[in-house]
């Protein structure tokens, strides 16, 4: 078992406060991914889990026992860096073994646990080398395999992977996938990367300021987002957001007018919101298409046409200065300066109130609240 | 790179997560060996200075003694020494460091150039800063510039001049032709090395938007030379200011008093002519004018200085 | 990028300006080899019967060999002591900085700023009456001190470069402040000691202040051996040249050697 839970915890840097009271729990076997962009306190929030940043308040668990004033090696944690930090004057097995050789395991046992997760990660011919020697993707795995010797309860990551290339970042995405799988450990893991978090997470945490700004499933926050930042954060290219103003409140509608003049009807429930309030309509690129002529809709002209081949995403100028960016098929036979018109249909339609805050849907998204099943432990 | 808090600025909100943690542990056990030394190193001895510039103490004459008020600064500021000595010291370090800090930057630019042999050329120019002080001074007063059969009176012969008497005819540019010889190579080594870590992207783009070579020095180069060129005036003062061994093996201070510079008057005043409460004032007198040197560049290029 | 032209002029200029630092040294040396009468010659020559009379001879004067041990011992010793002082001292400021580090480092430099005159009389008065006057010790104490400001200065700024990640890495593996020096500082840490010693060595070799005023014929170190030659009738160019080669060459190959770190100790690390 290896619970993380963190309890209004708190990291003040006299004049800065970096994290704002942060309660969270991570459950056994979880992958936790921080997200955030940069400064918004999730490698801070990380160390201080680590026992690398004190922490000025709030309490942190790790199985029920507070660990506030433990030493970092003895939260039964393991650490990859962003830069690897391997020690360059130490080979690749001993850098793997130097916890082990610390805590007083016999030679014999460290060279065979090393030998062990050498083999796991395909390291078994660089065990002599120096880290000077490694391409990246090597030191990546090393570092690690240093923190799988320790068989440590969580593991910590903080941008493992920011430093590789990007078709190399997306094997060692997959590789930390399976990894997680088979060593079946709780993980934490720090990115600004939203793709890494989608691909990775059983749960996300979105950071933003020192505060959390929502947790959840990937495909909850992709399909239910709390507020305008989480909304905008998650996905790309970005959710489309749209002033409007309410002109109609339903029992399980509200309809919203665009400054195009489109009216749009959004299956929320309306809460406080009255006729004639400002909102702002979000939807995501990919949720709109091109309709066809005579179709109500936005009207507009392409501006841009991105092709990445299977999707093109286009930039679409439509009355009242709006801008809209929509992904259509790759073999959509569009140009620039088409005038095109996009339908906008309410149900895949968010709708934020004038204080961020998104008005609750009338209905979840089938998948948002399932997570990967926990996996029986094999060993 | 300065960082925030080297800047004595409060951390700020980009950057909370990249910092060493601070760990509590006491330091002073580690930090007092070296503070509680160089505490005594410079207080004792200050005091000791001060004390001895307002007694009477000539080490020839023990029956002397008392206080002596300001009579020591009073002998010591109405003795026309004291004025030559200031002057000398000033334009040695003056000159040797506009010769320095002049032909380093140019030879600088010159050995940042590819050339076939430049790292033996280079080696070869640095050479003198390595040689001690008193053996380069006998190399030049003998070898050198002696008037008869020195290399420089050869020369001279050679191509029809009278071969000159250095250090009977110009005995304080020959003093500091020779301090300029073993500290050019430093300011070559720093505005080397200052000049080879300029970003060569940002020479590039200056190409790319047109630079020649002079614009090049006078827009890119020189500016980024700026802090060097402060390390480098700053290291040369503290050193040039107390030139003595140059001075005692070639000239003692002569002649007359041409090339007396105040570290020489000093020596002459304590350990030949045993005046302790003399050579105690004119002692204070060097420490104020360092220290008025030392303020505006500590000021000037500290903040630069990595921390 | 460059033409061939602009190669040949910064070649020719390049080479003349090494050639023309260079001679004295280089004329030093070849004198060395030279008869006393060859050496004063004029006009000068560059082709005679080289001797290795000069070095002998100089080898010869036991005192040769004894101001070359008092060089040798006084900056070893000088050396080790600053840097066993400054070791501690700017692992201490390195790691665990505090609001007042950095105003002790310029304080440190400052007492760099002291000139040796303004305490010349002093330090004189105290070496005497604790006879350390013209003794080893004396000059040992005298050079830990004025290098010491560089010596921690110096092994700050290669700490301070050493990442901080690695050594977190080593507390997540268990690594106490005792076995994170051990295992992990003091390896990193090799190169920048070694440099910084180097320094100090040099330093030290050459330093001609305290070694000329505070030593006689006890411990006087090269420098002032080589000073014993200025007196006017001791015109032995030759056999000077051959001392001084001798006094400057070690040190000389150290500084060649290490001529990177150098600059960066010497502006404590200002310029990169």
């Amino acid at each position: 078992m290896a619970n993380v839970s963190l309890r209004e915890v708190r990291k003040d840097y006299g004049s800065f406060e970096a994290i704002k009271g942060v309660s969270l729990d991570v459950r056994d076997r979880e992958f936790v991914v921080f997200v955030g962009p940069s400064g918004c306190g999730k490698s801070t929030l990380l160390r201080m889990i680590a026992g690398l940043e004190s922490i000025t308040g709030g309490d942190l668990e790790i199985d029920g026992r507070r660990m506030n004033e433990v030493g970092p090696a003895d939260r039964g944690l393991a650490m990859v860096f962003q830069s690897y930090a391997l020690y360059p004057h130490m080979s690749v097995a001993d850098n793997m073994a130097f916890s082990l050789r610390l805590a007083g395991v016999p030679a014999a046992e460290r060279e065979r646990k090393v030998r062990e997760v050498a083999g796991i990660l395909q390291l078994g011919p660089l065990l002599h080398r120096k880290p000077g020697e490694l391409s990246g993707g090597q030191r990546q795995r090393v570092a690690i395999g240093r923190a799988i010797v320790r068989q440590p309860k969580v593991f910590l990551f903080d941008e493992p992977l920011s430093n590789l290339d990007a078709a190399l970042r997306v094997r060692m995405r997959i590789e930390l996938a399976k990894l997680h799988e088979s060593l079946a450990a709780t993980m934490i893991y720090v990115t600004h990367d939203q793709v890494e978090a989608m691909t990775m997470a059983d749960k996300i945490v979105v950071l933003q300021g020192g505060v959390i700004e929502q947790v959840g499933s990937p495909l909850d926050l992709y399909h239910h987002p709390r507020n305008l930042f989480v909304a905008g954060f998650i996905g790309s290219p970005t959710m489309n957001l749209l002033p409007a103003s309410v002109t109609a409140v339903g029992p399980a509608t509200v309809t919203v007018r665009l400054a195009t003049g489109t009216e749009v009807a959004v299956p929320v429930l309306a809460g406080p919101l009255r006729p004639g309030d400002a909102v702002t309509l979000g939807v995501r690129p990919e949720h709109l298409n091109l309709g066809a002529d005579g179709a109500s809709g936005v009207a507009g002209e392409v501006l841009v046409a991105e092709r990445l081949g299977g999707a093109t995403y286009l930039h679409v100028r439509a009355g009242g200065g709006t801008m809209l960016v929509v992904q259509v098929d790759g073999d959509t036979p569009v140009h620039v300066h088409d005038r095109v018109l996009v339908p906008v249909d309410g149900h895949r339609c968010h709708l934020f109130g004038a204080d961020g805050l998104a008005l609750e849907r009338t209905g979840r998204h089938p998948l948002a609240d399932v997570t990967r099943a926990p996996r029986p432990l094999t060993h | 790179m300065p960082s925030s808090a080297a800047l004595g600025v409060a951390p700020t909100a980009n950057a909370p997560a990249r910092r060493p943690a601070r760990r509590s542990l006491s330091t002073l056990p580690f930090l007092a060996p070296s503070v509680i030394v160089l505490l005594l190193w410079m207080i004792v001895p200050l005091a000791m200075t001060l004390h001895f510039s307002f007694i009477r103490y000539n080490l020839l004459n023990p029956a002397l003694g008392g206080f002596a008020g300001w009579s020591n600064y009073e002998f010591l500021l109405t003795d026309p020494a004291l004025w030559t000595a200031l002057a000398n010291t000033l334009l040695l370090v003056g000159w040797v460091l506009v010769i320095t800090v002049g032909l380093g930057t140019l030879l600088a630019v010159l050995f940042d150039q590819d050339f076939p042999g430049r790292g033996i050329a280079r080696l070869l120019v640095i050479a003198p800063f390595f040689v001690m002080p008193t053996v380069s001074a006998l190399i030049w007063k003998n070898l050198m510039m002696h008037p008869i059969n020195g290399v420089m009176a050869f020369v001279s012969r050679s191509l029809g001049f009278t071969p000159v008497d250095w250090f009977a005819e110009f005995p304080l540019t020959s003093v500091i032709i020779i301090v300029a010889w073993q500290w050019l190579p430093f300011a070559l080594l720093i505005l080397l090395t200052a000049i080879q870590s300029l970003d060569h992207e940002q020479r590039e783009a200056a190409r790319m938007d047109g630079a020649g070579p002079v614009s090049m020095f006078v827009f890119i180069i020189l500016p980024h030379l700026g802090r060097a060129i402060g390390v480098v005036v700053m290291i040369e003062t503290i050193f040039l200011l107390t030139v003595f061994a140059e001075i005692l093996v070639t000239t003692s201070g002569g002649p007359g008093l041409a090339t007396t510079n105040l570290a020489f008057l000093i020596y002459m005043r304590a350990l030949l002519e045993f005046d302790v409460g003399g050579a105690s004032a004119g002692g204070v007198i060097a420490i104020v004018l360092a220290n008025i040197v030392a303020f505006f560049l500590v000021r000037a290029i500290a903040r630069n200085l990595a921390t | 990028m460059q033409s061939t032209r602009s190669r040949i002029v910064h070649a020719a200029l390049g080479w003349t300006v090494a050639l023309v630092m260079f001679f004295p040294i280089f004329w030093m040396l070849l004198t060395g080899f030279k008869t006393e009468m060859d050496a004063i010659a004029t006009p000068p020559t560059l082709f005679f019967a080289p001797t290795l009379e000069n070095y002998a001879e100089v080898h010869q004067r036991a005192d040769y060999l004894r101001f070359a041990g008092n060089s040798v011992v006084i900056s070893f010793a000088g050396t080790a002591l600053a840097i066993a002082l400054a070791v501690p001292a700017a692992y201490a400021m390195a790691f665990f900085p505090t609001k007042r580090t950095r105003s002790t480092l310029l304080w440190m430099l400052s007492t760099k700023m002291l000139p040796p005159v303004g305490v010349l009389v002093p330090i004189y008065l105290l070496a005497r009456d604790s006879g350390l006057l013209d003794t080893r010790t004396g000059l040992v104490i005298i050079y830990t001190l004025i290098n010491l400001p560089i010596a921690v200065w110096m092994l700050y700024t290669f700490f301070k470069e050493v990442p901080h990640e690695i050594l977190e890495a080593g507390r997540m593996d268990g690594a106490g402040p005792r076995q994170e020096l051990v295992h992990l500082l003091l390896p990193l840490a090799v190169p920048g000691i070694a440099s910084t010693a180097l320094l100090l060595l040099i330093l030290c070799w050459n330093e001609a202040f305290w070694s000329l005023n505070l030593t006689a014929a006890n411990a006087a170190p090269l420098t002032a051996f080589i000073a014993s030659f200025s007196s006017p009738e001791g015109l032995f160019w030759a056999k000077l040249s051959a001392a001084s080669t001798m006094a400057i060459a070690p040190i000389l190959v150290l500084g060649w050697f290490s001529q990177r770190q150098l600059v960066r100790g010497l502006t404590f690390g200002a310029v990169k």
